[in-house]
């Protein structure tokens, strides 16, 4: 049985927008139109999509904090609003944004009280947090007051609360947002072997392609409301063309790109510092990295270079243009 | 239960931590107590003698025992639910598995207990020093205004409890939370006991919660009333939480269904 369905999904807003000098008129906003999916038990799944595409809005409904306008969804067997108690207890929740440890107290603190919410006897969170507090290291910052945490400790901080009364399903909503490389690396590691060990279900939305790349097998691509591509990541950078780009610096000035030989495939952007910095475009499907560096190599001394993977909010630009043309 | 008596643990924890806060808290509170004593004593003085029953030393003793409350009791209140509510940070208390006023009622309960101490002696000592306080010798009275006071706690956290929710029709409550200071202050007995209201603002109020949430702790405290007396009026109490709590339960239950969660 899956543990997530969704079926037709929408959801609406009102707004009032200017209608002449004083009057106001409704005007209905779709943040989500009619979406279907379905989640099997294990599966790690990237929810992704450009800003106000209607991530969060189906991250809401999927928690029971937002009523759907239609549809059907169906989490952990639960009807998530009527029944949001009963399904906070199957799920663990983590919105980047938002904090779920108590603000004024020591981190520690936090524990007790959430475990009490889960009605977990003490024998069976104590180990549980010793655990997780290991794994997620947060020994050093435990009796710190949450309001005075770095965002990379209040994070892990919140990873061990959703976390601990060991939920099927967790959800993350942008988990590394602000985040640095390490901490954000650390925190995947952590998810991915969590997922490894327990079998808990992933749902993550994030503009942060590594985060994809490292956790999840499948994306899900949300667009302008609707669902734009369900499949494996790998098929994602397929459909969508995805170009990396390079960048070099040269040790002297080329002022034409054909003094380049670039290799057939690979596009010439642009000159920038007057000849020095050059950037090139190529399918990786096509090209590989060293045979773009070799060719221009073989013309020019490189003194420096930098490699620019697509970003997503590319990819689903890419991908939906296609989609509509 | 656990997870609200946790709750309740935590936030007298939390409260724990402001001492500072507590302590420029109190010192308002008597300083206003002493400028509320003596322009009652004023009145009282130039009434010659007493006013509506109240002889000066009792007039002190409610003003300074209204001191006592004030903070325990929450008569100011808080508008955390509705700042949650606008930051859309009302999403995980949403996403917790407890009941939505349960959860900040134990909290409000936790407030309560560790303001009693710190906010509710100190306008208590300072009002014996200077004026006196007539209190009862009885453990009676002392009994029954515990209970009594619990209950105004609750009643005064089900009423703010009420307006913050209203937050999840409309965007700004402090409208609406104004016109409930305004009534709340003169109705609950607050700037003047209700009994020396014209008979016809007397029986407004008497149709309301508001006396419930301080005069009633107060004159059971300072042993105004019998026994009988003080126990119908514990009894309003509670039919008064009643009636609140269904309130506030209808509005968690059809508000939630309307809430948009702000932010992303």
């Amino acid at each position: 049985m899956p543990i997530i369905e969704v079926e037709n999904l929408s959801r609406g807003f009102q707004v009032m927008e200017p209608a002449g000098r004083f009057r106001r008129r409704k005007k209905t906003v779709h943040a989500v139109r009619g979406i279907d999916f379905t989640i099997e038990p294990g599966e790690a799944v990237g929810y992704i999509g450009a800003n106000g595409a209607g991530k969060s809005t189906t991250i809401k409904m999927l928690t029971g904090v937002l009523v759907p306008s239609s549809g059907r969804v169906t989490v952990c067997g639960f009807n998530p609003v009527p029944q949001r108690k009963a399904l906070a207890r199957k799920i663990g929740v983590v919105f980047g944004q938002r904090s779920q440890l108590w603000w004024d107290l020591p981190l520690q603190d936090s524990y007790p009280i959430l475990a009490a919410m889960h009605r977990m006897p003490e024998a069976l969170w104590r180990p549980r947090f010793r655990e997780l507090s290991d794994q997620m290291d947060l020994g050093g910052f435990l009796t710190t007051p949450v309001r005075q945490l770095s965002l990379g400790q209040r994070m892990r901080g919140e990873v061990a609360a959703a976390l601990l009364h060991r939920p099927e399903l967790v959800i993350l909503d942008e988990p590394t947002i602000g985040l640095d490389m390490i901490s954000k690396e650390k925190l995947r590691q952590f998810l991915d072997a969590e997922r490894r060990a327990n079998g808990t279900t992933l749902l993550l939305t994030t503009h942060d392609m590594s985060d994809i790349q490292r956790l999840c097998q499948r994306v899900l691509v949300v667009d302008d409301g609707a669902i734009a591509y369900d499949g494996p990541l790998t098929g994602l950078a397929e459909v969508a063309g995805a170009v990396r780009t390079m960048v070099v610096d040269l040790a002297a000035p080329v002022h034409s790109p054909d003094l380049l030989a670039l290799p057939d495939g690979a596009v010439h952007q642009g000159i920038e510092a007057d000849g020095i910095r050059h950037s090139v475009s190529f399918d990786p499907r096509r090209l590989s990295a060293a045979t773009v560096l070799a060719a221009i190599s073989s013309r020019a001394e490189v003194a420096d270079l930098s490699l620019h993977e697509p970003d997503i909010e590319h990819l689903v630009r890419q991908l939906y243009g296609s989609a509509r043309s | 239960m656990r997870a609200y008596w946790e709750l309740a643990k935590s936030s007298f924890r939390r409260h724990s931590t402001y001492r500072t806060a507590a302590v420029a808290g109190a010192f308002t509170n008597s300083v206003f107590g002493l400028i509320r004593a003596s322009l009652l004593l004023s009145a009282i003085t130039t009434a010659g003698g007493a006013i509506g029953g109240y002889s000066a030393t009792e007039a002190a003793t409610y003003v300074w025992l209204g001191q006592a409350l004030l903070a325990p009791l929450g008569l100011f209140g808080t508008a955390e639910l509705a700042g949650r509510v606008k930051s859309g940070d009302i999403a995980v208390d949403l996403s917790r598995s407890v009941n939505l006023t349960a959860s900040y009622w134990a909290q409000d309960l936790g407030r309560a207990a560790f303001d009693v101490l710190p906010r509710g002696l100190p306008p208590l000592v300072v009002g014996a020093a200077v004026t006196g306080l007539a209190m009862p010798g009885t453990p009676g009275p002392y009994l029954l205004g515990f209970v009594s006071i619990l209950a105004a706690v609750s009643l005064n956290f089900m009423g703010f409890f009420a307006i913050n929710l209203l937050s999840f029709w409309v965007l700004e409550i402090r409208g609406f939370w104004m016109l409930y200071m305004v009534v709340m202050n003169l109705l609950s007995g607050f700037l003047v006991p209700v009994t020396w209201f014209p008979g016809w603002l007397l029986d407004f109020a008497r149709a309301t919660p508001f006396p419930s949430m301080l005069q009633t702790p107060v004159d059971i405290l300072a042993g105004r009333t019998d026994g009988a007396e003080s126990l119908a009026m514990v009894g309003l109490q509670l039919l008064w939480l009643a009636v609140l709590l269904v309130a506030v339960q209808v509005m968690v239950r059809f508000g939630s269904r309307r809430l948009v969660v702000q932010g992303g």
